[in-house]
């Protein structure tokens, strides 16, 4: 039927009624007047309620699946200045800061200056730490091995901003920090991870010198092409002797993502 | 000048402008957290009071802060119309924009007399129903493939996200929106990968898309402006030039942006367009802004949220836009705490951009984390498509699949055109009666009502090529 049309088009009306095959999207999903159909508004509110409650999840370095990685990694915990959920989502300048004593714990399980600082916040998702780490950390830190580069101790903070990220730097004087931290809650996923990449962080730096790959949850982002894209960002600031936005995302090798699945 | 105001026995002292202007801002999470706001409700009025007494001149005379935007400010302001305006007060210029023939004088050349300080300052002494009203006579008609901002249009940029910026999904998106009739401000991706190579690959699909279609409408790729210009040198076709901005030197740095660098990329866009065909007018900047942006990188230099926002208008203007937006629910509940902030907010942000002389559309949306829902997205597009707001977000079912939040949807634009009577930019709305999307000005039966709908839509793009 579409066979005049140019490909553009063609191959998104052939995939028409199975949309779900291209995208999380609600699409072609009919109305009311103009309104929605009435099961698309109470989809709507339900996965609403599963943001909502998204947010006040919780993982525990005591509990699987944190646990097999925490004993694998001899991972621990720390805390940013925000002392309580409610102070966290209210003063995102104390989620930004470590806590009072951290910078000496830190200093005093971590080894400095090393090539790669692997950090895990929980962020405006716990339930995202807890369903996209445990298969993203292993790959990460082995890659990161076979390329040769010293690796830090990975840790947690509680109640964590990305701005962190800058205290962290001053602390370890890693080359490089990778932190890895809960999105805020979508509607089509409550558990979607990002991580933000920074060479050399400093107290002062903004997002301009960072990188970030974002959307890493199964319908999203995979965790193995996750594990390419930052390491390929790390690549390039290693070469580059900065991170930021000039520094442009490599394009990861076609043998690499023929078979991703995309 | 008056900086005291006793109230029922009580005094009340502000040192100087700055203090003046946050205390006297309606109540923000983000001002709050800057340490800036009033601390009482009775401190809140008395501020109110005594900004209603400042002259005009006062904003030229006391800069809030000294960079690079308050230089481009002053630079840009027309003397000669300001000299009518210096000796009136705040209060005074309140009446006057509510006068009822305002918009005239404001066409005529007063829009150049007012600085986004003496805009910011007028807003905060307004109430919900003044900022709708004042806002709507005034038109910006702005001009790039198609002609948006006339009366009675009210345009819909399809936002067709996908969380790994796949084409098919991206383009069956976009193809679900025009079927709504949204899509005339533009189709805007925002990528989910700053790498170039997506970036071109999106800039081709949405041309290709768009060219397929025959929609006279412009696309956009909304990473980082310098990518896209990268992805210019590389060929890809550029109709927008997308950036996030904010009022201050220090919060614009933080976006790795200046204004020399947005001059440039605008010229390396006008000069690519009069190499290809299409373009009826040479807007052709698409910017983004926020309350609470300025304080989330540090920039805002003790400045209030709501002037700081109003300052990011006075970069947008600078550069001739073709749209602007405020994204304003996007931030988060640490600058704008819940519905009533938000729709506050978006009024606020609206009535400024307008009084200066955008083409002001906003981004009706809501945050997770957030004490706001559907029903606040709801009541905030009503009242903005009654105060003549040049474009919203259409979304599809209004989950932003790769940003993780919630704006207006394809029927929620659809619905709220029916409602107030208001319809697409007038070149797509001749495209979508050719197309049997729109019947006589209004969304078709069969268009837009499931799967079905695609077949059909497909089959008279077909007719049309013939």
């Amino acid at each position: 039927m579409s066979a005049d049309l140019p490909d553009t088009l063609r191959g998104a009306v052939d995939v028409g009624g199975d949309v779900s095959n291209v995208t999380p999207a609600r699409l072609l999903i009919g109305r009311a007047g103009t309104a929605y159909r009435t099961s698309t508004q109470l989809q709507l509110r339900a996965d609403h309620a599963f943001a909502k409650d998204a947010l006040n999840a919780t993982f525990s370095l005591y509990e699987s699946p944190m646990k097999e990685l925490a004993e694998r990694f001899d991972l621990f915990e720390v805390k940013s200045e925000a002392a309580t959920r409610e102070e966290y989502l209210a003063r995102p300048d104390k989620g930004r800061r470590l806590g009072e004593g951290v910078v000496e714990t830190l200093r005093e399980n971590c080894p400095s200056g090393v090539d790669l600082q692997i950090v895990i916040g929980d962020g405006l998702s716990p339930l995202a730490v807890r369903s996209q780490v445990p298969s993203l950390l292993g790959p990460l830190l082995d890659h990161a091995a076979t390329r040769g580069w010293s690796l830090g101790r990975a840790f947690v903070v509680r109640n964590c901003r990305v701005g962190a990220i800058n205290d962290i730097g001053d602390a370890l004087d890693a080359q490089n920090v990778v932190l890895l931290i809960g999105e805020r809650p979508g509607l089509a996923s409550a558990e979607s991870l990002s991580a933000y990449l920074a060479h050399r962080p400093r107290t002062g730096d903004t997002d301009a010198q960072r990188n970030l790959v974002s959307n890493i949850h199964p319908g999203g982002v995979t965790a193995e092409d996750a594990v390419w894209r930052i390491l390929g960002l790390v690549d390039a600031f290693m070469i580059q002797g900065r991170s930021g936005f000039t520094v442009k995302e490599p394009a990861r090798p076609t043998s690499l993502s023929e078979g991703s699945g995309r | 000048m008056k900086r005291s105001v006793t109230l029922r026995g009580e005094s009340f002292h502000f040192t100087d402008l700055r203090e003046l202007m946050g205390c006297a801002n309606e109540p923000k999470a983000g001002d709050r957290l800057a340490g800036i706001a009033a601390s009482s409700e009775r401190e809140r009025v008395a501020a109110k009071m005594a900004l209603a007494e400042v002259p005009l001149s006062a904003f030229l005379d006391e800069p809030l802060l000294e960079d690079d935007v308050t230089g481009l400010i002053i630079d840009s302001l027309d003397r000669e119309e300001f000299a009518n305006l210096r000796s009136l007060t705040v209060g005074e210029l309140r009446e006057l924009v509510l006068s009822s023939n305002f918009a005239s004088e404001w066409q005529r050349g007063l829009k150049g007399a007012l600085t986004p300080e003496i805009v910011a300052a007028t807003a905060r002494i307004m109430s919900a129903r003044d900022l709708i009203s004042a806002a709507a006579p005034l038109r910006s008609v702005t001009r790039c493939r198609n002609t948006m901002g006339e009366g009675g249009v009210l345009g819909v940029r399809i936002q067709p996200n996908h969380p790994t910026d796949d084409i098919a999904g991206v383009v069956l998106s976009a193809l679900d929106g025009l079927m709504f009739g949204c899509g005339d401000a533009v189709i805007g991706v925002n990528p989910a990968g700053d790498a170039i190579e997506n970036v071109v690959a999106l800039e081709h699909a949405l041309q290709e898309l768009i060219g397929a279609v025959g929609a006279p409408t412009q696309s956009c790729v909304l990473s980082h402006f310098t990518t896209q210009l990268v992805a210019l040198e590389r060929g890809a076709p550029v109709d927008l030039l997308f950036q996030s901005i904010g009022g201050t030197e220090a919060t614009n740095a933080g976006f790795g942006v200046t204004l020399q660098g947005l001059a440039e990329g605008r010229e390396a866009v006008l000069a690519s367009h009069a190499t290809r065909d299409g373009f009826i007018g040479d807007n052709v900047m698409y910017f983004e802004t926020g309350q609470g942006t300025a304080l989330s990188v540090d920039g805002h230099g003790g400045v209030d949220q709501l002037t700081c926002e109003a300052r990011a208008y006075g970069v947008a203007r600078a550069f001739d836009p073709f749209l602007v937006n405020s994204v304003v629910g996007f931030i988060g509940p640490e600058y704008l705490a819940d519905a009533t902030e938000i729709i506050r907010a978006g009024l606020e942000d609206h009535f400024m951009g307008k009084l200066l002389g955008l083409p002001m559309g906003i981004d009706i949306c809501y945050t997770n984390h957030v004490e706001a829902n559907q029903d606040t997205t709801d009541q905030l597009l009503v009242l903005l498509a009654t105060a003549g707001c040049n474009f919203v977000m259409g979304v599809p079912g209004s989950d932003d699949v790769m940003l993780n939040y919630q704006s207006t949807s394809y029927h929620d634009a659809a619905g709220v055109r029916e409602l107030v009577g208001a319809g697409p930019a007038p070149e797509f709305a001749e495209w979508l009666e050719q197309t049997g999307i729109f019947v006589e000005g209004r969304l078709a039966e069969g268009s837009a009502n499931g799967p079905e709908s695609l077949q059909a839509f497909a089959e008279s793009i077909k007719e049309l090529g013939r």
